[in-house]
């Protein structure tokens, strides 16, 4: 979010405006108040396009603001409910620029993005004015060395009154994105205010949750209220989940058999009244049963799940403890869950893994031949549940 | 013929010494692979017996190639210290590094191939992959030995069990390779370096690619097929039903906006004339139509 960049950026140098953030509009009087009266609210989503959905306002006074704070707070923006609002002093802007750091996947190394047109998307300008946009790569183990700043800020065309700060500024993003391991920092805009200083006015940065490891003091930039609650649960349990709109509970293990498996629900589930997967879940390489439960309790408990498909190929993972944490889950789960659960096992000991099922013979269990054939055979019960 | 890894291939393990190094060097060698030694600094000189074979422990990525004659080394350090393993199997000269370890930072991926690219001639396949096999020959990584056997398919894919289930599909006719290339944004051997790969293998008749949703490698390779590759390739792509700005599991699997979506790496795939099947197994069933005509 703007404000959690935007402590990010103060950290290392950039300059900028903290502000005050708030949550209640009571707050905003005094906030204002001390910002200097005349301020701007803005929504605090981890999302775009705030200013378009009404998520940014001008307050006149510390009335006015505890007003404004009142209509953004609790709005939604694209699915995300504000929660916080930033106060800020209105600024005196005479110029907007735009510029960005990012992983670039394509290239397999570093890409500065940066515009003289700044304030609007990057992607409108890149469409409208494509010479506008300057695009430098940069050398990951080379760096960012002086020649590489003058390249960025010649290719950019900053105004020669701003070139000298710009420098300035570029090496500090260029730290924040390195320092921080950040896979995106962006400023837009980055604005040159009535007294000529540059300032980055809203921001955004995008950490790589590998690099966690190496910055404690990252996790405080993290919301469980912002989650959703079942993501949030599973997070807790150490599970790769993410929540989805179906009624088709899904595990597998790894990632790609798991899209693939939501897919193939999806595609079978046209036949049905367009049945739809309702969640990833990777329960990866070893699936014990305490895994099983974990995953299976996390699913039961999303109340638009009307069935379940396990999707294992049994590659490292054996098809037979995959079977034994099903009926140990179940077991664990009792009445807790009345969901009908279709079973396709393949791979590492697969026949002692359907032999272990056969024999458990659970009411709520079938089994499934093939992927294809277990994919529509949940989206069918899921139906059939839906309609009961 | 296979590609990247032969019978001929020499391997040692990076990291052996832990628990994940130590199972799948136990596995690896079931499966006939010609493991020449263990890279552990701590524990140089030393034998570690693995199911009643000696190998020997060796202090740094260069004794063990000056000992063993080794030419590929599979990567299992933890994610902190997999940077400067590779950066050391790059300074040694190694032709092959396969690292397998998962949720390194994309900063060290980027540094640790930049570095690779600009001293010595290393092919890195992964980071977070399952490495590669040519069944009967040597397998290097955590892909199952057991699935299948040797043949004249050539598989690439960005996942792993995807990996293992195509293999699975494809059992009765084999592979000359699969190569796991894995799931992170940045990865050191792509799509189109095993397209060219398999199109100068003799031995590999077709080719199946398996993609998955984020960034533009299936839409480059779409056009590399177009250019070169003459041999005939289905492909499969994951994550039709990802909505967007969510990880999906892998590091790299992400719709961003209204790119790298698996609609248009399938179209992009389609406009070159390579078939992409809905289902993992349909697509399988266009590679057996495939073969059959053959």
């Amino acid at each position: 979010m703007e404000y959690q960049a935007k402590e990010l950026f103060a950290k290392h140098g950039v300059p900028v405006t903290l502000g005050t953030v708030i949550e209640r509009p009571e707050d905003a009087p005094k906030a204002a108040e001390d910002l200097g009266g005349k301020v701007v609210v803005k929504a605090q989503v981890k999302t775009g396009g705030r200013g378009k959905a009404g998520g940014v306002k001008l307050a006149t006074d510390p009335a006015d603001a505890e007003a404004k704070a009142g209509e953004i707070l609790g709005m939604d923006i694209k699915g995300h409910t504000v929660r916080r609002v930033l106060l800020a002093p209105a600024a005196e802007i005479a110029d907007e620029y735009y510029f960005s750091f990012l992983v670039d996947r394509s290239n397999r190394n570093y890409l500065c993005i940066a515009s003289v047109e700044g304030g609007v998307e990057i992607e409108v300008t890149a469409e409208e004015n494509p010479d506008a946009v300057a695009k430098v790569s940069i050398d990951p183990e080379a760096g960012l060395d002086d020649a590489k700043v003058d390249e960025i800020v010649t290719a950019t065309r900053f105004p020669d009154d701003v070139a000298e700060q710009a420098k300035d500024v570029i090496r500090r993003l260029y730290e924040v994105f390195i320092e921080e391991d950040a896979s995106l920092v962006e400023v837009n805009p980055l604005v040159k205010l009535g007294d000529g200083s540059l300032e980055a006015l809203d921001g955004k940065v995008t950490l790589d949750a590998n690099a966690d490891f190496r910055h404690e003091d990252h996790a405080k930039f993290e919301f469980k209220e912002e989650a959703d609650p079942l993501e949030a649960a599973a997070k807790e349990k150490g599970l790769n989940y993410v929540k989805l709109d179906g009624s088709v509970g899904i595990i597998g293990n790894g990632a790609g058999l798991v899209m693939s498996t939501l897919d193939v629900v999806a595609y079978a589930g046209e036949k049905y009244g367009d049945v739809k997967p309702a969640n990833f879940l990777d329960i990866g390489g070893g699936a014990s049963a305490q895994v099983m439960a974990d995953g299976l309790e996390i699913i039961v408990g999303d109340s638009q799940v009307k069935s379940v498909f396990v999707n294992v190929f049994g590659g490292i993972t054996a098809c037979d403890e995959v079977a034994n944490g099903i009926v140990q889950a179940l077991e664990l789960l009792g009445d807790q869950t009345d969901k009908p659960l279709v079973v396709r096992l393949d791979g590492n000991n697969v026949a002692e893994g359907r032999r272990i099922l056969d024999e458990a013979d659970h009411p709520l269990v079938e089994l499934a031949e093939t992927m294809d054939g277990g994919a529509d055979r949940a989206a069918e019960v899921a139906a059939q549940v839906a309609k009961a | 013929m296979s590609i990247f890894l032969t019978e001929n291939s020499k391997v040692v393990v990076q990291g052996m010494t832990g628990s994940e190094g130590m199972k799948h060097t136990r596995r690896m060698l079931a499966a006939g692979t010609n493991i020449v030694g263990g890279v552990n600094p701590k524990k140089a000189g030393q034998n570690v017996d693995v199911d009643g074979k000696d190998v020997a422990v060796y202090g740094s990525v260069a004794d063990a190639m000056s000992e063993t004659g080794a030419d590929v080394s599979v990567v299992f350090v933890p994610p902190a210290f997999t940077k400067a393993a590779v950066i050391e199997a790059v300074d040694a000269g190694m032709p092959l590094v396969v690292v397998i370890t998962e949720g390194i930072p994309v900063h060290d991926t980027a540094e640790f191939f930049a570095y690779a690219q600009k001293h010595g001639n290393t092919r890195i396949i992964g980071p977070n992959c399952p490495g590669l096999i040519s069944p009967g020959k040597s397998n290097a990584g955590i892909i199952p030995a057991d699935i299948t056997k040797a043949g004249n398919v050539g598989l690439v894919s960005k996942s792993g069990t995807l990996t293992y289930q195509m293999m699975y599909e494809l059992r009765d006719f084999g592979f000359t390779t699969c190569v796991g290339i894995g799931g992170d944004p940045i990865i050191g051997t792509t799509h189109i370096d095993c397209l060219q790969a398999f199109q100068d293998d003799p031995d590999t008749d077709a080719i199946v690619m398996i993609g998955e949703i984020g960034g533009d490698a299936e839409e480059r390779a779409a056009a590399y097929i177009e250019d070169n590759v003459t041999k005939p390739v289905v492909g499969y792509v994951a994550g039709f039903t990802a909505p967007e700005g969510k990880t999906m599991g892998h590091a790299g699997a992400i719709v961003s906006g209204s790119s790298g979506t698996a609609q248009a790496k399938k179209e992009a795939l389609e406009a070159v004339g390579v078939k992409v099947g809905k289902t993992p197994s349909e697509t399988a069933q266009l590679m057996k139509d495939i073969l059959a005509k053959s």
